[in-house]
């Protein structure tokens, strides 16, 4: 695996692989001693220009563990708003000798041109990319969904298993979001069947090409679909004031009501089924506390799973091909 | 001192092969192969077993040059190619283009005449900056420089620009357009189309809708959904040409559609001329041969407005192309300096270079696939362009016959030779071709504004150091 930049390039094979290291990963960090000595000497820049701490820190955290050096590189005002072209910062992070850049941009593409433009020879790692992609976002969530699901609450057993058969519905803004885009793909390629659930002005035009099914109707989704997991979408709140970038729905009462997730219609879920979010919640707008904090809502856990998986996706971009480079290159 | 141009066993638009001399600005012979008159003072090309080699020949004595061109019953003879949509840049953006560069690549692509859009800083939008751009174009020499005037002030959309004394000033304007704007006020629009009646003028507009494509970056449909990047609907464009031809027909006036890309925008307008609205299309090469799946590479050459569209919006244009709804292709050379292109998707600018591509991309898209003849490439690429321009008139017009008497604006092309489209080693001043590394049919050997050769042996004759006869020996 050379980069990590969009689950569309992830094979059912390199994405179990992903998942069965990220597992190896996790049971590390239960130990009192929680750091390897695997990336010793590696250093990974994390550069981020978008504000995003929950984001960084995990990365942060997953390479330290790992015991890479960790160079925290805060773009703010990116060459969209004339600073320092990503270009110029690109052959500024090569001549540092970087091994590995994780990158945070709020434009589409960005970490595809770290990878392929020439300027630099690290491993690109996407954090999230604008509206496209984030597939360590979704990795984590296929990690949960996994032991949650498939391993009963464990790892245990669970290793080269996919989510063949399990059906999972993602609710909300779809349009801007780079988590759907990301867990679409890999939930598809893992067996999983996907759903999306949003408000049609929240669904992109070409949404129908995507290997998943489509609802209008939270509540009908629950009836007829019954999902194994939900999935809800943050929503911001700008998009429902006028302009282009809003008046997407009337009100977010009109949508909290449509497509909240509250006590109501988590009654309704099937008995096993989890609650998920990526964070940060907007509590009362796409999920209500009771949703939030309820016993079946793996959100808190999708954060600590964040770091294993992260670690994971480090380890096989820059260790991973010192000890079986056949296995990897496919990656 | 004159040179007069033999061109032995060309094909006039393609077809059966011919002698033509170019002298004194003219066309002064048109006749069967080996009828040309050999004045005694013509030299032969340099190596007569290469068809198409051209060398100036030298005769001091008599003040009178005769260059022979072999055409080898090859090469094709078009009239002088016309560009209705060029941007070049200066005043304001030298680093990109200036108006000796364009007008430059242009020659080197078969043009005798450029239409040299509004968007400039400052805007060409009142008589005196138009009178400058006109002027540089004529102290540059490569081809004839026709400002587009700007409909609206600044391109604000808000007031109309003095439109007449544009038409009045020494540049002659006749093609109005804020392009890259769309003028989208629909009292404006109607306006701007009724007083240039007045002198025959036509708006050129960029059919944008605003408010539907605020932070639009590509195509909207399924490679948008995919990559992430936001899309830019097809109904923008369809919208306002469905508002404008309506608008058109109401006040009786000439609309023109600037780079239509989509196949219901074809459907548009061949519906409005089916009712005699007086409208005219173009398109772009590019909107002829690449499509939007362009964009997953994120490579920024490929970001243009209006957007690369999808494979069946291609195929619309070229029908359109072919069966006549659209009367033009324009090249919307749009230069840019490496900056704006070689970074991010959506910090990048818009718009590709096509200047020196543009015949290559339409004998490649409509003739070689034999939907359209050489002569309907003079059509699109000459004829309706001078036309709608107005400039296809007078001694010195452009678009006309192949026939005796005719102004000597004429380009040679040899159809049967390929090249590979290089950005650095292009005339234009900038690299952001959409096609480096492809290989395309089509080479412009020569090109003749009112007989003087503005490119010879494929390259520009003279160029920034003034080494005039640098094409001595070249071969073809």
């Amino acid at each position: 695996m050379r980069h990590l930049l969009s689950t569309a390039d992830l094979a059912k094979d390199d994405a179990v692989l992903l998942l069965d290291t990220a597992a190896q990963m996790a049971a590390t960090q239960a130990r009192e001693m929680k750091k390897l000595p695997t990336l010793r000497g590696r250093t990974v820049v994390n550069l981020f220009y978008e504000d995003s701490t929950r984001t960084r820190i995990s990365f942060e955290t997953a390479a330290k563990r790992l015991s890479a050096d960790v160079i925290n590189f805060s773009a703010k005002g990116s060459s969209v708003s004339k600073g320092e072209s990503l270009k110029d910062t690109a052959l500024t992070l090569h001549a540092m000798g970087a091994d590995a850049v994780v990158v945070r941009h709020q434009a589409s593409g960005a970490p595809h041109m770290l990878a392929h433009a020439g300027w630099l020879d690290a491993a690109v790692l996407n954090a999230g990319d604008g509206m496209h992609q984030h597939p360590t976002q979704a990795l984590l969530d296929a990690f949960t969904i996994r032991r949650h699901l498939v391993g009963g609450g464990s790892d245990a057993g669970t290793e080269g298993t996919d989510l063949a058969g399990l059906r999972v519905a993602i609710v909300g803004d779809v349009l801007h979001s780079r988590v759907a885009r990301s867990n679409v793909h890999l939930l598809h390629t893992l067996g999983a069947h996907v759903t999306l659930v949003a408000p049609p002005t929240l669904l992109p035009v070409g949404v129908e090409t995507w290997p998943c099914d489509v609802s209008y109707h939270l509540d009908e989704t629950i009836e007829q679909a019954s999902p194994d997991a939900v999935m809800m979408l943050r929503v911001q709140r700008e998009r429902m004031s006028g302009g282009a970038g809003g008046a997407f729905f009337p009100s977010a009462q009109e949508y909290s009501r449509k497509f909240g997730l509250g006590s109501q219609r988590l009654a309704r879920l099937p008995r096993h089924a989890i609650v998920m979010h990526p964070g940060p919640m907007n509590r009362g707008l796409e999920i209500s506390a009771d949703a939030a904090d309820h016993p079946r809502s793996v959100i808190v856990e999708q954060v600590a799973n964040g770091i294993a998986v992260r670690m994971a996706s480090l380890y096989l971009l820059l260790a991973g091909s010192d000890d079986a480079p056949d296995e990897r290159t496919s990656l | 001192m004159t040179t007069t141009y033999i061109l032995r066993g060309v094909r006039p638009l393609g077809g059966e092969p011919a002698d033509v001399v170019l002298s004194g600005g003219q066309i002064a012979y048109v006749g069967a192969p080996g009828t040309a008159p050999r004045p005694a003072t013509a030299s032969p090309s340099g190596d007569p077993s290469v068809a198409g080699t051209a060398g100036p020949g030298s005769s001091s004595d008599t003040g009178t040059d005769v260059v022979e061109i072999d055409g080898g019953n090859r090469l094709v003879l078009l009239p002088g190619l016309v560009d209705l949509h060029t941007h070049l840049r200066e005043p304001g953006r030298e680093d990109a283009e200036t108006v000796y560069s364009g007008t430059r690549a242009a020659a080197a692509g078969g043009f005798t005449a450029v239409h040299a859009m509004a968007n400039t800083t400052p805007t060409q939008d009142t008589a005196g900056v138009v009178e400058q751009v006109w002027r540089l174009g004529r102290d540059a020499g490569w081809v004839d420089v026709r400002p587009v005037g700007a409909v609206t002030v600044g391109l604000g959309g808000e007031r109309l620009a003095e439109l007449g004394a544009m038409a009045d000033s020494a540049a002659a304007v006749r093609v109005f357009s804020d392009d890259g704007k769309c003028v989208h006020d629909p009292v404006l629009m109607r306006r701007a189309l009724e007083y240039v009646k007045a002198f025959d003028g036509v708006v050129a507009q960029h059919a944008q809708e605003p408010r539907l494509t605020e932070g639009a970056q590509m195509n909207e449909g399924v490679v948008s959904a995919e990559v992430g990047l936001a899309g830019w609907p097809a109904v923008a464009e369809e919208s306002i040409i469905a508002r404008d031809v309506l608008l058109a027909e109401h006040v009786g006036s000439r609309l023109h559609v600037c780079h239509l890309s989509t196949a219901r925008s074809v459907e548009i307008v061949r519906w409005a001329k089916s009712r005699g609205v007086e409208v005219t299309a173009e398109v772009t090469p590019h909107h002829l041969l690449l499509t939007d799946e362009r964009a997953r590479s994120y490579d920024a050459r490929f970001k243009v407005n209006p957007p690369l569209r999808t494979r069946a919006d291609v195929e619309a244009v070229r029908e359109g192309l072919a069966d006549g709804t659209i009367d033009v292709v324009a090249t919307d050379h749009a230069p840019h300096p490496v900056e704006d292109k070689d970074c991010e998707w959506a910090a990048a600018a818009f718009g590709m270079t096509g200047l020196e591509t543009a015949l290559s991309v339409v004998q490649a898209t409509m003739v070689d696939t034999g939907r359209m003849s050489w002569a309907d490439v003079a059509r699109v690429l000459s004829q309706a362009p001078a036309r709608i321009g107005r400039i296809d008139g007078g001694v010195q017009g452009h678009g006309r016959p192949l026939e005796v008497g005719e102004p000597a604006n004429v380009t040679l092309v040899d159809p049967s030779r390929s090249r590979t489209v290089r950005g650095v080693e292009q005339v234009t001043a900038s690299a952001n071709t959409p096609l480096e590394g492809m290989e395309l049919p089509g080479v412009v050997v020569a090109t003749f504004l009112r007989g003087r050769a503005t490119v010879l042996g494929g390259v520009p004759v003279g160029g920034e150091l003034g080494r005039v006869g640098e094409t001595e020996g070249v071969l073809l």
